[in-house]
Protein backbone atom coordinates (compact mmCIF):
# COMPACT_ATOMS: atom_id res chain seq x y z
CA UNK A 1 0.00 0.00 0.00
CA UNK A 2 1.49 3.42 -0.93
CA UNK A 3 0.88 5.63 1.76
CA UNK A 4 1.24 8.58 -0.54
CA UNK A 5 0.99 8.77 -4.62
CA UNK A 6 1.39 12.04 -6.47
CA UNK A 7 1.09 12.18 -10.07
CA UNK A 8 1.72 15.11 -12.61
CA UNK A 9 1.14 17.64 -9.52
CA UNK A 10 1.21 21.11 -10.71
CA UNK A 11 0.96 24.34 -9.33
CA UNK A 12 1.09 28.09 -10.59
CA UNK A 13 0.27 30.76 -8.63
CA UNK A 14 -1.65 33.77 -9.18
CA UNK A 15 1.64 35.49 -10.20
CA UNK A 16 2.20 33.08 -13.09
CA UNK A 17 5.42 31.34 -10.68
CA UNK A 18 4.91 27.65 -11.45
CA UNK A 19 6.09 25.81 -8.12
CA UNK A 20 5.50 22.69 -9.53
CA UNK A 21 6.08 21.56 -12.75
CA UNK A 22 4.56 18.07 -12.81
CA UNK A 23 5.75 16.26 -9.74
CA UNK A 24 5.25 12.33 -9.66
CA UNK A 25 6.39 10.48 -6.27
CA UNK A 26 5.07 7.44 -4.74
CA UNK A 27 5.87 6.71 -0.44
CA UNK A 28 5.81 3.53 0.52
CA UNK A 29 3.81 2.45 4.25
CA UNK A 30 5.89 2.56 6.97
CA UNK A 31 8.60 4.63 5.13
CA UNK A 32 10.89 7.61 6.44
CA UNK A 33 11.17 9.68 3.61
CA UNK A 34 13.52 12.62 2.91
CA UNK A 35 12.15 15.40 1.16
CA UNK A 36 14.81 17.77 0.39
CA UNK A 37 15.46 20.95 -2.43
CA UNK A 38 16.80 24.27 -2.05
CA UNK A 39 15.21 27.01 -0.70
CA UNK A 40 11.97 28.04 -3.42
CA UNK A 41 12.28 24.28 -5.05
CA UNK A 42 8.55 23.76 -4.48
CA UNK A 43 8.90 21.98 -1.26
CA UNK A 44 6.72 24.08 1.13
CA UNK A 45 4.06 23.80 -1.92
CA UNK A 46 4.09 20.41 -2.25
CA UNK A 47 3.59 19.87 1.57
CA UNK A 48 0.87 22.79 1.43
CA UNK A 49 -1.54 20.70 -1.37
CA UNK A 50 -0.84 16.95 0.46
CA UNK A 51 -1.98 18.80 3.53
CA UNK A 52 -4.89 20.87 1.83
CA UNK A 53 -3.25 24.25 2.33
CA UNK A 54 -2.70 25.10 -1.08
CA UNK A 55 -4.90 24.56 -3.62
CA UNK A 56 -2.96 22.54 -6.67
CA UNK A 57 -3.75 23.62 -10.06
CA UNK A 58 -3.89 19.68 -11.68
CA UNK A 59 -2.76 16.34 -10.79
CA UNK A 60 -4.04 13.50 -8.66
CA UNK A 61 -2.99 13.36 -4.80
CA UNK A 62 -3.67 10.11 -3.01
CA UNK A 63 -3.14 9.41 0.88
CA UNK A 64 -3.19 5.39 1.67
CA UNK A 65 -5.91 4.99 -1.70
CA UNK A 66 -7.85 8.14 -0.69
CA UNK A 67 -8.14 10.55 -3.74
CA UNK A 68 -7.10 13.72 -1.61
CA UNK A 69 -10.04 15.71 -4.21
CA UNK A 70 -13.17 13.11 -4.13
CA UNK A 71 -12.45 11.25 -0.46
CA UNK A 72 -11.10 14.36 1.11
CA UNK A 73 -12.22 14.03 4.81
CA UNK A 74 -11.04 10.18 4.58
CA UNK A 75 -7.29 11.35 2.95
CA UNK A 76 -7.29 14.10 5.69
CA UNK A 77 -7.65 11.75 8.81
CA UNK A 78 -4.94 10.21 7.39
CA UNK A 79 -2.20 13.20 7.86
CA UNK A 80 -0.55 14.78 10.66
CA UNK A 81 1.51 17.89 10.02
CA UNK A 82 3.86 19.64 11.61
CA UNK A 83 4.45 22.77 9.97
CA UNK A 84 7.86 25.10 9.50
CA UNK A 85 6.72 28.20 11.84
CA UNK A 86 4.45 27.95 14.91
CA UNK A 87 1.05 28.10 13.96
CA UNK A 88 -0.99 27.30 17.10
CA UNK A 89 -3.14 29.69 19.45
CA UNK A 90 -0.25 31.08 21.28
CA UNK A 91 -3.29 32.16 23.88
CA UNK A 92 -4.15 28.93 24.92
CA UNK A 93 -2.81 25.86 27.33
CA UNK A 94 -0.86 23.56 25.60
CA UNK A 95 -3.17 21.18 26.50
CA UNK A 96 -6.45 22.98 24.42
CA UNK A 97 -3.77 23.48 21.63
CA UNK A 98 -3.93 19.61 21.49
CA UNK A 99 -7.40 18.77 22.52
CA UNK A 100 -8.87 21.61 20.38
CA UNK A 101 -7.44 19.56 17.45
CA UNK A 102 -8.23 16.31 18.68
CA UNK A 103 -12.06 17.71 18.43
CA UNK A 104 -11.66 19.36 14.73
CA UNK A 105 -10.66 15.31 13.51
CA UNK A 106 -14.21 14.58 15.33
CA UNK A 107 -12.50 12.85 18.70
CA UNK A 108 -15.13 12.98 21.64
CA UNK A 109 -14.34 15.01 24.35
CA UNK A 110 -12.95 12.43 27.00
CA UNK A 111 -11.21 10.32 24.18
CA UNK A 112 -9.96 13.55 22.87
CA UNK A 113 -8.34 14.40 26.24
CA UNK A 114 -7.09 10.88 26.78
CA UNK A 115 -5.01 11.54 23.53
CA UNK A 116 -4.15 14.61 24.63
CA UNK A 117 -2.08 13.01 27.28
CA UNK A 118 -0.86 10.13 25.44
CA UNK A 119 0.32 12.50 22.55
CA UNK A 120 1.80 14.98 25.31
CA UNK A 121 3.52 12.61 27.45
CA UNK A 122 4.84 11.04 23.68
CA UNK A 123 6.72 14.51 23.50
CA UNK A 124 7.60 15.01 27.31
CA UNK A 125 5.07 18.20 27.40
CA UNK A 126 2.52 16.41 30.50
CA UNK A 127 4.21 18.61 32.91
CA UNK A 128 3.50 21.51 30.87
CA UNK A 129 -0.12 21.09 29.72
CA UNK A 130 -1.52 24.24 31.91
CA UNK A 131 1.44 26.81 30.62
CA UNK A 132 -0.01 29.32 27.77
CA UNK A 133 1.63 28.06 25.03
CA UNK A 134 3.73 31.25 24.06
CA UNK A 135 5.50 30.77 27.47
CA UNK A 136 6.73 27.59 25.78
CA UNK A 137 10.73 27.66 24.90
CA UNK A 138 11.17 27.06 20.90
CA UNK A 139 12.03 23.32 20.98
CA UNK A 140 8.84 22.93 23.35
CA UNK A 141 6.83 24.61 20.88
CA UNK A 142 8.29 22.55 18.05
CA UNK A 143 7.54 19.40 19.99
CA UNK A 144 3.54 20.93 20.65
CA UNK A 145 3.10 20.95 16.96
CA UNK A 146 4.38 17.07 16.67
CA UNK A 147 2.09 16.48 19.74
CA UNK A 148 -0.57 17.99 18.22
CA UNK A 149 0.21 16.60 15.13
CA UNK A 150 0.28 12.97 16.30
CA UNK A 151 -2.95 13.15 18.51
CA UNK A 152 -5.55 11.76 15.93
CA UNK A 153 -3.24 9.05 15.39
CA UNK A 154 -2.14 9.89 11.28
CA UNK A 155 -1.06 7.16 9.40
CA UNK A 156 0.96 9.44 7.81
CA UNK A 157 3.07 12.17 9.52
CA UNK A 158 4.64 15.01 7.23
CA UNK A 159 7.64 17.20 8.88
CA UNK A 160 8.69 20.09 7.41
CA UNK A 161 11.52 21.24 8.60
CA UNK A 162 10.66 20.07 12.36
CA UNK A 163 14.24 20.61 13.78
CA UNK A 164 14.97 24.41 12.62
CA UNK A 165 16.25 26.42 14.90
CA UNK A 166 16.59 23.95 18.27
CA UNK A 167 19.98 23.11 19.84
CA UNK A 168 21.43 19.82 19.36
CA UNK A 169 20.77 18.15 22.11
CA UNK A 170 16.83 18.89 21.22
CA UNK A 171 17.34 17.96 17.86
CA UNK A 172 18.64 14.29 18.88
CA UNK A 173 16.14 14.44 21.40
CA UNK A 174 13.89 14.91 18.67
CA UNK A 175 15.38 11.90 15.90
CA UNK A 176 14.59 9.70 18.65
CA UNK A 177 11.16 10.63 19.01
CA UNK A 178 10.53 10.33 15.32
CA UNK A 179 12.16 6.90 14.83
CA UNK A 180 9.93 5.32 17.91
CA UNK A 181 7.30 6.66 16.01
CA UNK A 182 8.35 5.48 12.74
CA UNK A 183 8.97 2.15 14.63
CA UNK A 184 5.12 1.76 15.87
CA UNK A 185 4.32 2.21 12.19
CA UNK A 186 3.63 5.67 11.25
CA UNK A 187 4.85 6.43 7.31
CA UNK A 188 7.21 9.87 7.97
CA UNK A 189 8.15 12.46 5.62
CA UNK A 190 10.55 14.71 6.50
CA UNK A 191 11.94 18.13 4.58
CA UNK A 192 14.89 19.74 6.09
CA UNK A 193 18.28 21.60 5.92
CA UNK A 194 20.21 19.18 7.67
CA UNK A 195 21.30 17.03 5.50
CA UNK A 196 22.87 14.51 8.30
CA UNK A 197 19.35 14.06 9.55
CA UNK A 198 17.98 12.99 6.30
CA UNK A 199 21.31 10.66 5.95
CA UNK A 200 21.09 9.17 9.41
CA UNK A 201 17.12 8.72 9.71
CA UNK A 202 15.56 7.89 6.38
CA UNK A 203 15.47 5.22 4.32
CA UNK A 204 14.76 6.59 0.83
CA UNK A 205 14.62 10.24 -0.48
CA UNK A 206 13.38 12.97 -3.27
CA UNK A 207 15.37 15.45 -4.24
CA UNK A 208 13.10 18.40 -5.86
CA UNK A 209 14.41 21.12 -7.52
CA UNK A 210 12.65 24.14 -9.87
CA UNK A 211 9.85 22.29 -9.06
CA UNK A 212 10.43 19.05 -10.55
CA UNK A 213 11.76 16.01 -8.47
CA UNK A 214 15.57 15.70 -9.71
CA UNK A 215 16.51 12.42 -7.82
CA UNK A 216 14.41 9.62 -6.22
CA UNK A 217 15.99 6.48 -4.80
CA UNK A 218 17.35 4.74 -1.44
CA UNK A 219 19.72 6.55 0.58
CA UNK A 220 22.11 3.64 0.21
CA UNK A 221 22.28 3.61 -2.61
CA UNK A 222 22.38 6.98 -3.98
CA UNK A 223 24.90 7.35 -1.11
CA UNK A 224 27.01 4.81 -3.12
CA UNK A 225 27.48 6.83 -5.95
CA UNK A 226 29.52 9.70 -4.06
CA UNK A 227 33.20 9.11 -5.10
CA UNK A 228 34.78 11.81 -2.80
CA UNK A 229 35.19 12.26 0.94
CA UNK A 230 36.17 14.70 2.60
CA UNK A 231 38.07 14.98 5.77
CA UNK A 232 39.87 17.36 8.17
CA UNK A 233 43.04 16.04 9.45
CA UNK A 234 44.74 17.57 12.59
CA UNK A 235 48.56 17.69 12.10
CA UNK A 236 51.11 17.46 14.55
CA UNK A 237 53.45 20.24 12.23
CA UNK A 238 53.55 23.87 11.81
CA UNK A 239 52.87 24.32 7.92
CA UNK A 240 53.39 27.35 5.73
CA UNK A 241 51.91 25.90 2.28
CA UNK A 242 49.35 22.48 1.84
CA UNK A 243 51.40 19.48 0.81
CA UNK A 244 51.27 18.72 -2.54
CA UNK A 245 50.45 15.31 -3.27
CA UNK A 246 49.01 13.41 -6.38
CA UNK A 247 45.44 12.43 -6.45
CA UNK A 248 44.05 14.05 -3.43
CA UNK A 249 43.60 17.50 -3.22
CA UNK A 250 44.57 19.50 -0.28
CA UNK A 251 44.16 23.12 1.19
CA UNK A 252 45.49 25.13 4.03
CA UNK A 253 42.99 25.78 6.64
CA UNK A 254 45.26 26.98 9.44
CA UNK A 255 48.90 25.63 10.36
CA UNK A 256 47.68 22.58 11.77
CA UNK A 257 44.48 22.10 10.00
CA UNK A 258 44.29 20.71 6.68
CA UNK A 259 41.14 20.12 4.29
CA UNK A 260 41.43 16.56 2.25
CA UNK A 261 39.76 15.99 -0.71
CA UNK A 262 39.55 11.51 -1.01
CA UNK A 263 38.50 10.02 -4.10
CA UNK A 264 37.47 6.06 -2.81
CA UNK A 265 39.28 5.02 -5.65
CA UNK A 266 42.71 6.12 -3.73
CA UNK A 267 41.46 5.59 0.13
CA UNK A 268 43.07 7.44 3.17
CA UNK A 269 45.87 4.63 3.76
CA UNK A 270 47.88 5.61 0.81
CA UNK A 271 46.94 9.45 1.88
CA UNK A 272 48.45 8.92 5.31
CA UNK A 273 51.95 6.95 3.80
CA UNK A 274 52.43 10.28 1.26
CA UNK A 275 51.86 12.23 4.62
CA UNK A 276 54.40 10.05 6.97
CA UNK A 277 56.61 10.45 3.75
CA UNK A 278 56.65 14.07 3.83
CA UNK A 279 57.25 13.91 7.55
CA UNK A 280 53.60 14.99 8.64
CA UNK A 281 52.21 13.22 11.54
CA UNK A 282 48.29 12.81 11.60
CA UNK A 283 46.52 13.22 15.07
CA UNK A 284 42.90 13.06 14.28
CA UNK A 285 40.48 12.95 11.61
CA UNK A 286 37.33 13.90 10.33
CA UNK A 287 34.12 14.05 8.15
CA UNK A 288 34.54 17.84 7.13
CA UNK A 289 30.75 17.03 6.11
CA UNK A 290 27.81 14.98 5.73
CA UNK A 291 28.03 12.66 2.50
CA UNK A 292 25.12 14.08 0.91
CA UNK A 293 25.73 17.34 1.21
CA UNK A 294 28.33 17.61 -1.92
CA UNK A 295 25.52 15.06 -3.74
CA UNK A 296 22.51 17.33 -2.66
CA UNK A 297 24.80 20.76 -4.03
CA UNK A 298 25.99 18.49 -7.13
CA UNK A 299 22.42 17.34 -8.09
CA UNK A 300 20.19 21.15 -7.45
CA UNK A 301 23.26 22.98 -9.28
CA UNK B 1 -19.04 11.14 9.12
CA UNK B 2 -20.25 12.85 12.07
CA UNK B 3 -19.39 16.54 12.66
CA UNK B 4 -20.99 17.57 15.54
CA UNK B 5 -17.67 16.99 17.33
CA UNK B 6 -15.89 19.27 15.17
CA UNK B 7 -18.74 21.85 15.20
CA UNK B 8 -19.20 21.59 19.12
CA UNK B 9 -15.33 22.36 19.25
CA UNK B 10 -15.32 25.37 17.27
CA UNK B 11 -18.52 26.77 19.29
CA UNK B 12 -16.42 25.79 23.00
CA UNK B 13 -12.85 27.72 21.43
CA UNK B 14 -15.18 30.64 20.32
CA UNK B 15 -17.37 31.26 23.43
CA UNK B 16 -14.59 30.58 25.69
CA UNK B 17 -12.57 32.99 23.92
CA UNK B 18 -15.17 35.63 24.60
CA UNK B 19 -15.82 35.22 28.08
CA UNK B 20 -12.38 34.46 29.00
CA UNK B 21 -12.07 38.24 27.87
CA UNK B 22 -15.17 39.22 29.52
CA UNK B 23 -13.65 42.77 30.47
CA UNK B 24 -13.16 43.66 26.67
CA UNK B 25 -16.65 41.70 25.13
CA UNK B 26 -19.53 41.84 27.78
CA UNK B 27 -18.43 44.95 30.05
CA UNK B 28 -18.50 47.68 27.71
CA UNK B 29 -22.14 47.17 25.88
CA UNK B 30 -23.28 47.28 29.76
CA UNK B 31 -21.60 50.49 30.30
CA UNK B 32 -22.27 52.10 27.22
CA UNK B 33 -25.95 51.30 27.13
CA UNK B 34 -26.38 52.23 30.38
CA UNK B 35 -24.93 55.77 29.47
CA UNK B 36 -27.80 55.95 26.52
CA UNK B 37 -30.71 55.56 28.52
CA UNK B 38 -29.33 57.66 31.25
CA UNK B 39 -28.43 60.49 28.86
CA UNK B 40 -31.10 60.30 26.06
CA UNK B 41 -33.84 58.13 27.96
CA UNK B 42 -33.78 59.66 31.28
CA UNK B 43 -32.34 63.49 30.91
CA UNK B 44 -33.05 64.15 26.80
CA UNK B 45 -36.35 61.89 26.77
CA UNK B 46 -38.62 63.18 29.57
CA UNK B 47 -38.65 66.82 27.73
CA UNK B 48 -39.65 64.16 23.74
CA UNK B 49 -42.56 62.64 25.69
CA UNK B 50 -43.85 59.66 23.88
CA UNK B 51 -43.57 58.32 20.49
CA UNK B 52 -46.16 56.06 19.26
CA UNK B 53 -47.72 56.10 22.76
CA UNK B 54 -44.86 54.94 24.47
CA UNK B 55 -42.30 57.13 26.41
CA UNK B 56 -39.25 57.78 24.94
CA UNK B 57 -36.73 55.51 27.10
CA UNK B 58 -39.27 52.18 26.35
CA UNK B 59 -39.46 53.63 22.49
CA UNK B 60 -35.57 53.41 22.37
CA UNK B 61 -34.72 50.14 24.62
CA UNK B 62 -35.25 47.64 21.27
CA UNK B 63 -33.29 49.74 19.45
CA UNK B 64 -29.93 50.39 21.84
CA UNK B 65 -30.67 46.19 22.61
CA UNK B 66 -30.51 45.40 18.58
CA UNK B 67 -27.78 48.10 17.44
CA UNK B 68 -25.41 45.87 20.46
CA UNK B 69 -26.32 42.30 19.54
CA UNK B 70 -25.21 43.89 15.94
CA UNK B 71 -21.97 45.26 16.74
CA UNK B 72 -21.53 42.01 19.13
CA UNK B 73 -22.19 39.14 16.40
CA UNK B 74 -20.15 41.02 13.96
CA UNK B 75 -17.00 41.98 15.58
CA UNK B 76 -16.97 38.71 17.68
CA UNK B 77 -16.43 36.59 14.30
CA UNK B 78 -14.46 39.49 12.21
CA UNK B 79 -11.58 40.01 15.38
CA UNK B 80 -11.28 36.18 15.88
CA UNK B 81 -11.14 34.74 12.07
CA UNK B 82 -9.09 37.52 11.30
CA UNK B 83 -6.68 36.33 14.08
CA UNK B 84 -6.87 32.82 13.19
CA UNK B 85 -5.54 34.17 9.64
CA UNK B 86 -3.19 36.45 11.08
CA UNK B 87 -1.59 33.86 13.67
CA UNK B 88 -1.93 31.10 11.11
CA UNK B 89 -4.06 28.76 13.13
CA UNK B 90 -6.53 28.68 10.70
CA UNK B 91 -4.52 25.92 9.02
CA UNK B 92 -5.48 23.39 12.10
CA UNK B 93 -8.54 23.44 10.88
CA UNK B 94 -7.65 23.44 6.84
CA UNK B 95 -5.97 20.53 7.52
CA UNK B 96 -8.60 18.34 9.67
CA UNK B 97 -11.59 16.67 7.89
CA UNK B 98 -13.79 19.63 8.54
CA UNK B 99 -16.12 20.96 5.98
CA UNK B 100 -16.46 24.39 5.09
CA UNK B 101 -19.94 24.73 5.93
CA UNK B 102 -19.16 23.69 9.59
CA UNK B 103 -16.34 25.97 10.16
CA UNK B 104 -18.60 28.75 9.00
CA UNK B 105 -21.80 27.41 11.01
CA UNK B 106 -19.45 27.47 14.15
CA UNK B 107 -17.86 30.27 13.65
CA UNK B 108 -21.20 32.00 13.26
CA UNK B 109 -22.82 30.21 15.90
CA UNK B 110 -19.80 31.56 17.95
CA UNK B 111 -20.97 35.57 16.85
CA UNK B 112 -24.83 34.72 17.58
CA UNK B 113 -23.76 33.49 21.12
CA UNK B 114 -22.00 36.67 22.13
CA UNK B 115 -24.71 38.87 20.33
CA UNK B 116 -27.40 37.29 22.02
CA UNK B 117 -25.24 37.22 25.25
CA UNK B 118 -24.88 40.79 24.61
CA UNK B 119 -28.43 41.09 24.22
CA UNK B 120 -29.05 39.63 27.45
CA UNK B 121 -26.80 42.04 29.55
CA UNK B 122 -28.07 45.12 28.03
CA UNK B 123 -32.01 44.14 28.65
CA UNK B 124 -30.48 43.91 32.16
CA UNK B 125 -29.00 47.51 32.07
CA UNK B 126 -32.07 48.78 30.38
CA UNK B 127 -34.52 47.25 33.74
CA UNK B 128 -32.47 49.49 35.53
CA UNK B 129 -34.01 52.57 33.54
CA UNK B 130 -37.59 50.77 32.82
CA UNK B 131 -40.47 48.06 32.55
CA UNK B 132 -39.06 46.14 29.54
CA UNK B 133 -42.21 44.86 27.96
CA UNK B 134 -42.35 42.00 25.83
CA UNK B 135 -45.95 41.95 23.30
CA UNK B 136 -44.40 38.78 21.25
CA UNK B 137 -42.00 36.66 22.57
CA UNK B 138 -41.34 34.61 19.48
CA UNK B 139 -41.00 37.31 16.89
CA UNK B 140 -38.73 39.22 19.90
CA UNK B 141 -36.40 36.48 19.74
CA UNK B 142 -36.47 35.15 16.31
CA UNK B 143 -35.85 38.78 15.04
CA UNK B 144 -32.57 38.95 17.71
CA UNK B 145 -31.61 35.54 16.42
CA UNK B 146 -31.36 35.79 12.87
CA UNK B 147 -29.70 39.70 13.30
CA UNK B 148 -27.20 38.09 15.28
CA UNK B 149 -26.86 35.27 12.29
CA UNK B 150 -27.06 37.76 9.49
CA UNK B 151 -24.30 40.23 10.96
CA UNK B 152 -22.21 37.33 12.12
CA UNK B 153 -22.06 36.27 8.90
CA UNK B 154 -21.07 39.55 7.48
CA UNK B 155 -18.15 39.51 10.07
CA UNK B 156 -16.80 36.50 8.30
CA UNK B 157 -16.69 37.49 5.09
CA UNK B 158 -14.81 40.74 6.03
CA UNK B 159 -12.52 38.50 8.10
CA UNK B 160 -12.54 36.39 4.36
CA UNK B 161 -11.27 39.15 2.71
CA UNK B 162 -9.24 40.95 5.43
CA UNK B 163 -5.33 41.57 5.01
CA UNK B 164 -4.59 43.66 8.04
CA UNK B 165 -6.17 44.72 11.57
CA UNK B 166 -7.01 48.15 9.81
CA UNK B 167 -9.52 46.08 7.35
CA UNK B 168 -11.55 44.62 10.09
CA UNK B 169 -11.73 48.23 12.17
CA UNK B 170 -13.11 49.99 8.40
CA UNK B 171 -16.81 48.47 8.02
CA UNK B 172 -17.59 48.85 11.65
CA UNK B 173 -16.91 52.18 12.14
CA UNK B 174 -17.44 53.31 9.03
CA UNK B 175 -20.58 51.37 7.65
CA UNK B 176 -22.21 49.40 10.56
CA UNK B 177 -22.27 52.03 13.31
CA UNK B 178 -23.73 55.07 10.97
CA UNK B 179 -26.55 52.96 9.33
CA UNK B 180 -27.09 51.53 13.25
CA UNK B 181 -27.27 55.24 14.06
CA UNK B 182 -29.67 55.99 11.33
CA UNK B 183 -31.60 53.16 11.67
CA UNK B 184 -34.12 54.85 13.86
CA UNK B 185 -32.72 53.61 17.19
CA UNK B 186 -33.44 57.16 18.71
CA UNK B 187 -36.08 58.44 16.44
CA UNK B 188 -39.07 57.04 14.63
CA UNK B 189 -39.13 57.22 10.78
CA UNK B 190 -42.44 59.51 11.16
CA UNK B 191 -40.14 62.20 12.85
CA UNK B 192 -38.01 62.65 9.05
CA UNK B 193 -38.87 65.14 6.31
CA UNK B 194 -40.57 63.20 3.83
CA UNK B 195 -37.42 62.89 1.55
CA UNK B 196 -34.96 61.35 4.54
CA UNK B 197 -37.85 58.64 4.94
CA UNK B 198 -37.36 57.55 1.40
CA UNK B 199 -33.79 57.63 1.97
CA UNK B 200 -33.87 55.39 5.61
CA UNK B 201 -35.89 53.25 3.69
CA UNK B 202 -33.20 52.21 1.74
CA UNK B 203 -31.21 51.38 4.93
CA UNK B 204 -32.03 47.39 6.24
CA UNK B 205 -30.96 48.13 9.61
CA UNK B 206 -33.79 49.76 10.07
CA UNK B 207 -35.80 47.04 9.25
CA UNK B 208 -34.65 45.03 11.41
CA UNK B 209 -34.65 46.97 14.55
CA UNK B 210 -38.49 48.01 13.85
CA UNK B 211 -39.05 44.12 13.43
CA UNK B 212 -37.27 43.73 17.02
CA UNK B 213 -39.21 47.04 18.47
CA UNK B 214 -42.59 45.69 16.96
CA UNK B 215 -41.48 42.57 19.20
CA UNK B 216 -41.16 44.01 22.19
CA UNK B 217 -43.54 47.00 22.50
CA UNK B 218 -45.58 46.43 19.32
CA UNK B 219 -44.61 49.34 17.60
CA UNK B 220 -43.12 49.63 13.78
CA UNK B 221 -42.98 51.93 11.35
CA UNK B 222 -41.77 49.11 8.43
CA UNK B 223 -44.26 45.95 7.55
CA UNK B 224 -42.76 43.10 9.40
CA UNK B 225 -43.05 41.00 7.07
CA UNK B 226 -40.62 42.55 4.50
CA UNK B 227 -38.38 43.10 7.64
CA UNK B 228 -38.76 38.73 7.82
CA UNK B 229 -38.23 38.49 3.67
CA UNK B 230 -35.24 41.12 3.87
CA UNK B 231 -33.42 39.46 7.26
CA UNK B 232 -33.80 35.45 5.61
CA UNK B 233 -33.17 36.66 2.50
CA UNK B 234 -29.17 39.07 3.22
CA UNK B 235 -29.13 35.39 5.50
CA UNK B 236 -29.20 32.96 2.16
CA UNK B 237 -26.75 35.55 -0.02
CA UNK B 238 -24.32 36.34 2.56
CA UNK B 239 -24.18 32.51 4.11
CA UNK B 240 -24.10 31.32 -0.22
CA UNK B 241 -21.61 33.90 -0.44
CA UNK B 242 -19.35 32.64 2.16
CA UNK B 243 -19.36 29.03 1.42
CA UNK B 244 -18.50 30.14 -2.35
CA UNK B 245 -15.46 32.31 -0.80
CA UNK B 246 -14.49 29.61 1.26
CA UNK B 247 -14.78 26.63 -1.60
CA UNK B 248 -12.79 29.13 -3.42
CA UNK B 249 -10.14 29.45 -0.69
CA UNK B 250 -9.92 33.54 -0.91
CA UNK B 251 -8.19 35.05 1.75
CA UNK B 252 -7.36 31.37 3.55
CA UNK B 253 -5.79 29.65 1.02
CA UNK B 254 -2.55 29.99 -1.54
Amino acid sequence: MKALSIQNLKKTYANGFQALKGVDLEVDSGDFFALLGPNGAGKSTMIGIISSLVTKSSGIVSVFGHDLEKDTNQAKSCIGLVPQEVNFNQFETVKNVVSIQAGYYGIPRKQALAQTEQSLRQMDLWDKRDLVSRRLSGGMKRRLMIARAMVHQPRLLILDEPTAGVDIEIRRAMWQMMQEVNRQGTTIILTTHYLEEAESLCRNIAIINNGEIVEKSAMNSLLQRIHIDHFVLDIAQNLLVAPCIEGYEIELVDSQVLNVAVPKSHGLNRLFQQLSGLGIEVLSLKNKSNRLEQLFIDLVQ
Amino acid sequence: MNYSVAFRTILYKEIRRFTRIWPQTLLPPAITTALYFLIFGKLIGERIGSVHGVSYMDYIVPGVILMSVISHAYSNVVSSFYSTKFQHHIEELLVAPVPNWVILVGYVCGGIARGVLVGAVVTGVSMLFTHVSVANGWISISVLVLTATLFALAGFINAVFADSFDDISIIPNFVLTPLSYLGGVFYSLAMLPPIWQTIALGNPILYMINAFRYGLIGVSDVDIVLAFEMIAGFILFLSLFSLLLMHKGVGIKN
